[in-house]
């Protein structure tokens, strides 16, 4: 089953390849772990792509192979992202409350540890409670398992209510617009029990491992990214791959051919839906401790838009596109708002690429769009289809 | 002879119009029949309803043996009780191949799982190859449908639906835009397709229903006008009118 699945499917096996290589050189070039030629920074940098490029595969699989366009799945990113944020902030204060009260001669009781690490956490928005959601908060187990069913029943719940209404198209891409703002600007508030605007910090610092230099928690979590997207990878090819990408694809082309022909559309795209938002969030899950922060913007509308918007570039309905596309688009982003690209003077004015970044990607999405609706990704297919 | 399909006293409006109005036909389990009727006379609207994607405001829809009503169920579930449907243009999955295409119609189990742990089998790829073949197109099985001539996708189309293995067929004006051949082999997958189950032909073209050499219903203002074979029809005065378009009575 396996076997013929990749040797049908060589692409994925070139994919994989690709990824094992790239991860063995920056693996050496790396100073925890190599030569020492990337730096630490650099290495979260790549890391952070590569769960980029997983999110993107996903918004790949949603909208390029079943039709949906979603502009809500950078929710489910943010929803990881602070499902496992909440862990490593509870668990790191806990250590640090638990050394600074272990010098008292008499013993703290729970009680006095619980508040300290509340005013610790939450002392930011004037509040020393723990608010419901932080009930497992303990548990690495349990958030880690609210990683995944927390986006997944949002997107199943979500889903259920648009799709079983048929809404489709550009309705449903605002009301998962809709979706993610509102989500955003709950989170925003005070008392949301997540810290407001201020989110949740000091991710990178991973409990535990305090003793661990930066540079191999680095390298750790690069190699994790890693491994995350080639599975992730191969797990949607193979999902697109056979009779299931028939009919994801079929429903993309023409929906109710689709369903007279017996399938029950609405329970697929129910599936797509879930299983991509749920992939989202392991994707936000491992970025967010290489970010070392999470607040309520990074789940603004106009970051799942950005991820339509890499998926469209890379080309859409084929899963490399969407690496390509995601980890092109966010690399040259962080490169010309990061003030690595020179200003270009013209005299009378002068560009300024932390200004102007935004209008020449707009531009090259409209460019694509109109000249290559295949994308980068299209590319491949022309030099394949070239050599005989 | 019990009936596969009763339809009886339907009607249904669109904004006041009366594209059904009270219409009663009925379908024995394996026969060839041709439905006509000039434009808006509720061709399309009759099989909207029976496929599940119109529901009549009044009437009644009896399916089968066991005489379920189909007003209550999702064009999928109606497309499972074993009702295929052909649609006017033909809409076959372009980017797909055409083995992908009949292995989709392919009558397997439908749900999600089912379908994401579905293997292939030796038997499937047979019936696939046995309808490409009834179909004319065993040759193409690897070619994508987009790829086809028109009348190719319409056989394709054909195909998918027997592929599905439906107790009755709808088949919405087969013959648009074919050649003379074309036709002729239409003509002959659909009757063959017939002597097993209800084929149903929405069609213009009265040469091509002359071809089929089945019982004709006339449709007109969404009720029945006339029945009988061709050559009753069409020495009907009221039909003649109909097609004509004389307006005296």
């Amino acid at each position: 089953m396996r076997k013929s699945f990749l040797s049908e499917n060589p692409s994925v096996l070139w994919f994989i390849a690709a990824l094992g290589l790239f991860t063995l050189v920056i693996t050496l070039l790396s100073e925890a772990t190599g030569a020492g030629l990337i730096s630490t920074s650099f290495v979260k940098t790549l890391g952070k792509t590569l769960c980029l490029c997983l999110i993107a595969i996903a918004m790949d699989v949603v909208w390029g192979y079943c039709g949906i366009l979603s502009l809500g799945h950078f929710a489910f990113f943010g929803i990881g992202g602070y499902a496992i944020g909440m862990w490593l902030m509870y668990a790191r204060t806990e250590g640090i409350v638990l050394e600074s009260l272990s010098g008292q001669t008499i013993p703290p009781t729970p009680q006095e540890i619980s508040d300290a690490i509340g005013n610790q956490i939450f002392g930011v928005v004037g509040s020393s409670e723990f608010p419901l959601i932080w009930a497992f908060a303990d548990s690495l187990f349990l958030q880690l398992l609210m990683v995944v069913l927390v986006p997944g029943l949002l997107a199943l719940v979500f889903g259920w209510l648009a799709f079983r209404s048929r809404v489709t198209g550009v309705y449903l891409s605002i009301l998962t617009q809709a979706m993610t703002l509102a989500l955003s600007l709950y989170l925003f508030q005070n008392d949301s029990g997540l810290r407001g605007n201020n989110g949740l910090s000091g991710l990178q610092n991973i409990p535990g491992f305090e003793g661990t230099p930066q540079s191999t928690i680095a390298i750790v979590f690069f190699l994790i990214s890693a491994t995350a997207l080639g599975a992730g990878y191969v797990f949607f090819a193979w999902i697109v791959s056979g009779k299931m990408g028939s009919v994801i694809k079929g429903i993309r082309d023409n929906e109710a051919r689709v369903r007279f022909l017996g399938y029950h559309v609405e329970s697929y795209k129910l599936f797509v839906f879930t299983i991509t938002a749920v992939i989202s969030g392991i994707a936000g899950a491992l970025y967010y401790p290489q970010a070392g922060i999470i607040n309520p913007g990074e789940i603004a509308p106009i970051a799942s838009i950005y991820l339509a918007v890499w998926v469209a570039i890379g080309g859409r309905g084929r899963l490399y596109g969407a690496v390509i596309g995601a980890a092109f688009v966010s690399l040259l982003s962080s490169w010309f708002t990061g003030g690595g690209a020179p200003d270009i003077n013209l005299g009378f004015y002068i560009i300024q690429w932390t200004d102007w970044w935004l209008v020449l990607l707009g531009l090259s999405f409209v460019a694509v769009t109109l000249l290559f609706p295949k994308g980068i990704g299209g590319l491949f297919d022309y030099l394949v289809r070239k050599q005989p | 002879m019990s009936m596969l399909l009763e339809v009886s006293g339907v009607s249904v409006s669109f904004d006041g119009f009366r594209a059904i109005n009270n219409l009663s036909i009925n379908f024995a389990p394996a026969e060839l029949r041709a439905i006509i009727g000039p434009n808006g006379a509720g061709k399309t609207t009759f099989m909207d309803i029976v496929t599940g994607k119109t529901k009549p405001d009044e009437g009644h829809v009896i399916w089968g043996d066991r005489n379920i009503s189909l007003l209550g169920l999702s064009e999928s579930q109606i497309a499972m009780e074993g009702i295929g449907r052909k649609f006017q243009k033909p809409t076959v999955f372009e980017d797909q191949t055409v083995r992908q295409n009949l292995a989709m119609a392919l009558k397997n189990p439908r749900g999600p799982f089912a379908v994401l742990t579905h293997k292939k089998t030796a038997r499937n790829a047979a019936r696939i190859e046995a309808i490409a073949a009834e179909i004319g197109l065993l040759d193409s099985l690897t070619r994508p449908a987009g790829e086809l001539s028109h009348g190719q996708k319409q056989w394709l189309e054909i195909g998918m639906l027997l592929a599905q293995d439906p107790r009755l067929l709808l088949v919405d004006e087969p013959a648009a835009g074919m050649t003379v051949e074309e036709r002729e082999k239409t003509t002959d997958i659909l009757r063959r397709a017939a002597e097993t189950r209800a084929v149903v032909v929405v069609e213009h073209d009265m040469e091509f229903v002359r071809r089929l050499n089945c019982k004709v219903t006339v449709l007109h203002e969404g009720s029945v006008l006339a029945e009988g074979s061709l050559d009753h029809v069409t020495a009907n005065q009221q039909v003649i009118d109909v097609y004509l378009g004389r307006s005296h009575a």
